[in-house]
């Protein structure tokens, strides 16, 4: 509030660092998670399909959503301001993800426990509708915040709703959307068997040119903006450069069946995009639309340096015991997902 | 909206708020983290002996956790997400302080729980036997730790320690994060939350096992998972009940107004007699009540004829330390919540011993009376559960962060047209949230689990979701 014009310290810097590798380590795990409950519908011809699908991400998903969980608290321990003013500026917005996220996680653990078709049709409605949605919603925040959005001093807020769905936020939303959804289809095409696989793959090869335009455009839109020409890391390109470069493969990866690598690819691109957003905030944590002197600073929101301390030590005793177990897990699960009929068929033909 | 809300504020909508959500959030999670216990024991007991009737009871009690396990995950989300969007002021105020558990919490407990609880569902005939039984038991660790973080800044709110208030911005700033994990409130606190999280599972798992021993299902099985549950219902019933007492004492020393208040206590008396119950208004003239001499004395102060502070002379010394204004709760809130947490207690207590009592005869599986007030002691521990919370939140009024920043100084300058939306939209998710788990429960815990073909037991499921 008062030294807007210092720059961070180191261990803000770290911080804000911290909480970035955290926000792309949700997008990254919870964007194929989200892109395969919005593929759940169209991948698949029957309930074992389905089922294929939803136990593909079964084992991870919940592991994958605690990113989110980390990344709040991490915001709120490091950055009680930038907390405080997100959460309670982006109110209806968070409503429908946090909506969102409950039908869905409930979703996955009922919808198999009655063998009911109406049952299963309305869960499945719930994962599709419960992965779309912050999968868009996502995006319009991230635009938003490096867009600015309506405050002022303190990082009071002065707008409403809809100021924060403007064309540059919904395109935002939009191509995280479609992005995340060919993250999914790539995610499908290394961890489902036939039919799913297959279906995947037509499908990732329909979604990945809608992609690359909106991410293209949405990249673009961000570097024409007034903020990104004044940060460190941002000229030249690099980042967005390679990202549309990869984006451009991963139809042609798939293609080519080259299926690990065209997971790598959209990977890739999840993580450049997100991280383009985040040096282009720096060194604000949320830009205003009102004034640039109402910019909410890193150094204005930080926590004190005991604060930042004490999590430091604490993130980097146990990080990489998660890192570990959770790395793990995705080893143990490292097998396709098939349907359990397809070996007995061809015998009984 | 505007028109229907004329007149509720932003404040008292998010007091709503947070109410609906915690309670709901906390009906799901005692079960959670004493299932998981219960079920890490049922396991490792089915590992040990590789006796059939182990094994069919860990797969029984795993499905029904299970389904529990997942509507404590998701609110959790909100309960996390909650203090920023409603509470953005206390958010700000606390950060430095507050935060930092609930991010560790995250990173030591939740990743633990939900990957591990991953491995568990979906491991078996994946991994060995002996690491299936091990993720069940760091799944449980995990939950057992989420508590000690979110109690941790729970009791920092109680009893705000190792902290000073920066100058300039007016913010809590930690200056001492081992005070903060050391805290006398939280160290009793997260005992009785823990034992009455045991309770709640144990008097579930014999609840449930009572109801169909009473039928004749399975009665290998069941009589093993009752046995557990009466063990453990008694062990956590003590262990809850002895951390509650003395959590009272403290209470008396860190925030005298709660426990006058949850004796209508108006004025500071010694030798003070404890009402078991009111008829009547609360305001200090009953129309009946049954009093025990010198209780009250002895829960506050442990001594016969010690001294309970009253309501006006506690009002009169804050208006003097704080300035004007009421520090009183609502006081017939906290005399009813209390004493339906106490009496639910004991009645628990009774449940652990009479079912020890029968255990030790051997007629645990053939008393139908003690089966039949088994299985309707499962409702007891939620309800006692919900009660405690709203006493001691409601408790600590009009302070969010006792003596330092009130409610109504907490809550975000919002319209109250977006907390109303998102109040009735969380309350009617969690409503039919609700009816569908209690239905899916109820459903699956009327059918006993079947025993495994060999094939079944040698091998990964393809399909487990």
């Amino acid at each position: 509030m008062f030294a807007v014009t210092a720059s961070p310290s180191g261990l803000e810097q770290l911080w804000f660092a911290l909480i970035g590798v955290l926000w792309l380590g949700y997008f990254f795990l919870e964007g194929f998670d989200f892109g395969v409950g919005v593929l759940l519908p169209f991948v698949t011809r029957d309930d074992v399909d389905r089922r294929v699908v939803i136990n593909s991400i079964g084992p991870v998903w919940d592991g994958n959503e605690v990113w989110l969980l980390v990344a709040g608290g991490a915001t709120f321990a490091a950055f009680p301001l930038w907390y405080a003013t997100v959460f309670s500026g982006f109110y209806l917005a968070l409503f429908v993800v946090l909506a969102a996220l409950i039908v869905r996680g409930i979703a996955f653990e009922f919808r198999h426990r009655r063998d009911d078709a109406r049952w299963r049709r309305a869960w499945d409605r719930a994962i599709f509708w419960g992965s779309a949605l912050p999968a868009l919603l996502w995006g319009v925040a991230f635009a938003d915040f490096v867009h600015g959005v309506p405050i002022v001093a303190g990082g009071a807020w002065t707008g409403t709703f809809f100021d924060l769905v403007k064309p540059y936020a919904l395109l935002g939303g939009l191509a995280t959307l479609s992005l995340f959804t060919l993250h999914g289809a790539t995610y499908l095409g290394l961890k489902a068997e036939d039919p799913v696989r297959e279906n995947a793959r037509a499908l990732g090869q329909r979604l990945a040119p809608v992609t690359f335009v909106l991410v293209t455009a949405f990249l673009g839109w961000t570097y024409l903006s007034a903020h990104a020409w004044h940060h460190v890391g941002l000229v030249p390109p690099l980042l967005p450069i390679l990202a549309v470069g990869a984006l451009a493969a991963v139809g042609w990866l798939i293609g080519e069946r080259m299926e690990g690598w065209a997971f790598v690819a959209t990977a890739f691109v999840v993580l450049a995009l997100f991280t383009t957003l985040l040096l282009d905030l720096y060194p604000n944590v949320l830009v205003s639309s009102v004034r640039t002197s109402y910019d909410l600073s890193i150094v204005a929101s930080a926590s004190h340096p005991y604060t930042l301390k004490v999590m430091s030590w604490v993130a980097l005793i146990f990080t990489p015991f998660v890192l570990a177990y959770q790395g793990w897990t995705y080893w143990v699960f490292k097998k396709r997902v098939g349907r359990p009929d397809r070996v007995e068929q061809p015998t009984e033909a | 909206m505007s028109a229907l809300l004329a007149g509720i504020s932003t404040l008292t909508l998010a007091r709503w708020q947070f109410a609906v959500t915690t309670v709901f959030h906390f009906l799901f999670v005692p079960l959670t983290i004493g299932l998981s216990l219960l079920v890490a024991i049922l396991q490792t007991a089915a590992y040990r002996t590789g006796d059939g009737a182990w094994e069919r009871a860990t797969r029984f009690f795993g499905k029904l956790f299970l389904v529990n396990f997942a509507i404590g995950v998701v609110t959790g989300i909100v309960q996390e997400f909650q203090f920023g969007m409603d509470w953005s002021r206390y958010s700000v105020f606390v950060g430095n302080i507050f935060g930092a558990p609930l991010a560790i919490e995250g990173l030591l407990a939740f990743f633990m729980e939900s990957t591990f609880l991953g491995v568990w569902i979906f491991g078996r005939g994946r991994v060995s036997p002996r690491v299936h039984v091990l993720s069940i038991w760091l799944a449980s660790l995990g939950t057992i730790l989420s508590a000690a973080f979110i109690v941790a800044a729970n009791a920092w709110m109680q009893h705000p320690v190792g902290y000073t208030i920066d100058p300039h911005t007016h913010q809590a700033v930690m200056t001492n994060f081992w005070a903060v994990m050391t805290n006398s409130t939280f160290v009793l606190e997260y005992g009785h939350v823990l034992f009455a999280a045991f309770l709640t599972g144990a008097a579930f798992l014999l609840g449930v096992a009572a109801w169909h021993l009473r039928r004749g299902h399975d009665t290998a099985a069941f009589a093993k998972a009752a046995r557990v549950g009466v063990v453990v219902v008694l062990i956590a019933a003590v262990g809850t009940i002895f951390l509650g007492d003395s959590q009272g004492k403290q209470m008396e020393t860190q925030q005298p107004m709660k426990m006058a208040a949850a004796e209508a206590l108006y004025d500071t008396t010694s030798a003070a007699s404890f009402s078991l119950l009111t008829i009547g208004n609360l305001s200090g003239n009953p129309i009946f009540q049954v009093r025990v001499p010198h209780i009250l004395s002895v829960l506050a102060t442990n001594t016969w004829d010690g001294k309970v502070e009253g309501i006006h002379q506690l009002q009169a010394q804050a208006t003097k330390t704080y300035g004007a204004g009421s520090y009183v709760p609502v006081i017939w809130l906290l005399y009813w919540t209390f004493r339906i947490m106490v009496g639910l207690g004991i009645l628990l207590l009774a449940l652990g011993a009479i079912g020890i009592w029968l255990m030790r005869r051997r007629r645990l599986e053939q008393s139908p009376r003690f089966l039949r007030f088994a299985a309707w002691m499962i409702l007891a521990p939620f309800i006692a559960n919900s009660v405690g919370w709203i006493f001691t939140e409601v408790g600590r009024q009009p302070w969010v962060v006792y003596g330092l920043l009130k409610t109504s100084n907490a809550v975000s300058v919002i319209s109250p047209g977006y907390v109303a939306t998102s109040l009735i939209g969380f309350t009617a998710i969690y409503t039919v949230l609700a009816i569908i788990e209690i239905a899916l429960m109820i459903r699956l815990a009327r059918v006993p689990e079947a025993p495994l073909s060999p094939a079944e037991a040698e091998s990964a499921p393809e399909l487990v979701y």
